[in-house]
């Protein structure tokens, strides 16, 4: 029950984004298109996964004043790991995301984990608290960069979802995207109207 | 549980094991993924070459050579059809687009007539500069088959020929000043023959 529940609050119950709101650096920046969302996403839950899971096997071993520097260098040692690999491997995603990879060693979503759970807990549940959170990590980063590429691109993944000029586009106001969405002022307000729905769902 | 007294030595010993453990964990990744990522790098050279120039069957990228020129360097690819010059691909980048860097493979024909332009790598606005990129607008297509001669290298709202991207001038001045810079060089520096 408990152990499950581990896995689950991160999804929806303590979402990092919508609940917790920590991590915004990496949300509101690369969350341009979904697939950004999602790419950005993944890669922070690797970097969950494995922090959470080095963290808790070792923190019994760490003294207490030097516990923020090794949880920092466990953490970076896993983002650059993803670096190189995606780099490698997932080259046209790499271009796109590149800048903001190392940034992940500075989301606070992964070191909170680290401090407020790893370091407390045993290695099975801390796994699946860094996997649950890095869950509800991407659900909100692939809902929020589809919400805002499908407003400001008119695009869903890189699939147009609305056709190029059909007979009703001069009619109503879907023949050119909102710009702002995929702009930097798009971020905040798609990320608002989110939490507010976020909020409403959770009071029901 | 226990916790490890916090003392001089204790801190010392952790950090120093966590590091090692950490930088040998690193090295490893490191070696594992050189290859992959310079032949990928390589690969992606390559396609650009490929798409901005008329058929070839020498190696470009085996011949290529470098020009210095005001900030930075230009890679230039030579291509050949049997013997017979078919054009020069430049890398070339500029430093003012949007978001930073950006770089580009522009194709040219032996009389410096441009063929066509691919993206190599850049950081604009999805959705807005990157528009630049063949696959998602149109904008490239205006520069193909014009000779920078008389084409101005410069967007319509600076008195020149190029259209530029809705909402993304910037990203589209930049363009044209990367482009320009591969023509500049090529005129001056490159091998012509």
């Amino acid at each position: 029950m408990s152990r499950l529940y581990n896995l689950t609050k991160g999804i929806i119950k303590e979402n990092p984004i919508f609940v917790i709101v920590l991590g915004m650096c990496p949300t509101l920046a690369t969350t341009s298109s979904a697939m950004n969302g999602l790419g950005m996403g993944l890669a922070t839950t690797f970097v969950l996964f494995g922090s959470n899971t080095v963290i808790s096997l070792i923190a019994r071993f760490i003294p207490d004043k030097v516990r923020i520097p090794s949880y920092i260098v466990v953490i970076a040692t896993f983002v650059t790991i993803v670096d190189l690999v995606m780099q490698a491997y997932t080259q046209s995603l790499y271009e796109k995301l590149g800048i903001f990879i190392p940034l992940i060693v500075v989301n606070c979503i992964v070191l909170g984990r680290a401090e407020a759970f790893a370091s407390k807990n045993g290695v099975l549940d801390s796994v699946l608290d860094g996997i649950g959170m890095g869950l509800g990590f991407t659900f909100a980063l692939t809902l929020l960069g589809g919400i805002r590429e499908v407003l400001g691109n008119f695009s869903f993944f890189g699939l147009r979802v609305i056709p190029k000029d059909p007979w009703w586009s001069k009619a109503v106001f879907f023949h050119d995207p909102i710009l702002v969405f995929i702009l930097a002022p798009g971020a905040f307000i798609a990320l608002a109207y989110l939490i507010a729905i976020f909020n409403r769902l959770k009071k029901n | 549980m226990a916790k490890v007294e916090s003392n001089f030595k204790n801190m010392t010993a952790t950090l120093l094991i966590i590091t090692l453990v950490a930088s040998a964990a690193l090295g490893l990744v490191y070696q594992s993924t050189k290859d992959p990522i310079a032949a990928a790098q390589q690969a992606k050279i390559n396609n650009a070459i490929k798409a901005v120039l008329p058929e070839f069957d020498n190696q470009p990228s085996s011949e290529a050579y470098v020009v210095k020129v005001d900030g930075g360097e230009l890679t230039f690819y030579p291509a050949s059809k049997g013997g017979q010059m078919v054009g020069t691909a430049v890398k070339t980048f500029t430093n003012n687009g949007f978001a930073g860097r950006i770089e580009l493979m522009v194709g040219f024909l032996p009389d410096g007539t441009i063929n066509k332009i691919a993206v190599i790598a850049h950081k604009e606005t999805p959705g807005l500069g990157d528009k630049m990129e063949p696959k998602k607008s149109n904008f490239s297509v205006q520069f193909e088959g014009k000779n920078p001669e008389t084409f101005k290298l410069k967007v319509k709202k600076d008195g020149g020929d190029v259209d530029a991207i809705t909402a993304s001038t910037i990203s589209s001045r930049a363009y044209c000043d990367a482009v320009a810079r591969a023509y500049n060089a090529l005129k001056e520096g490159g091998k012509h023959e």
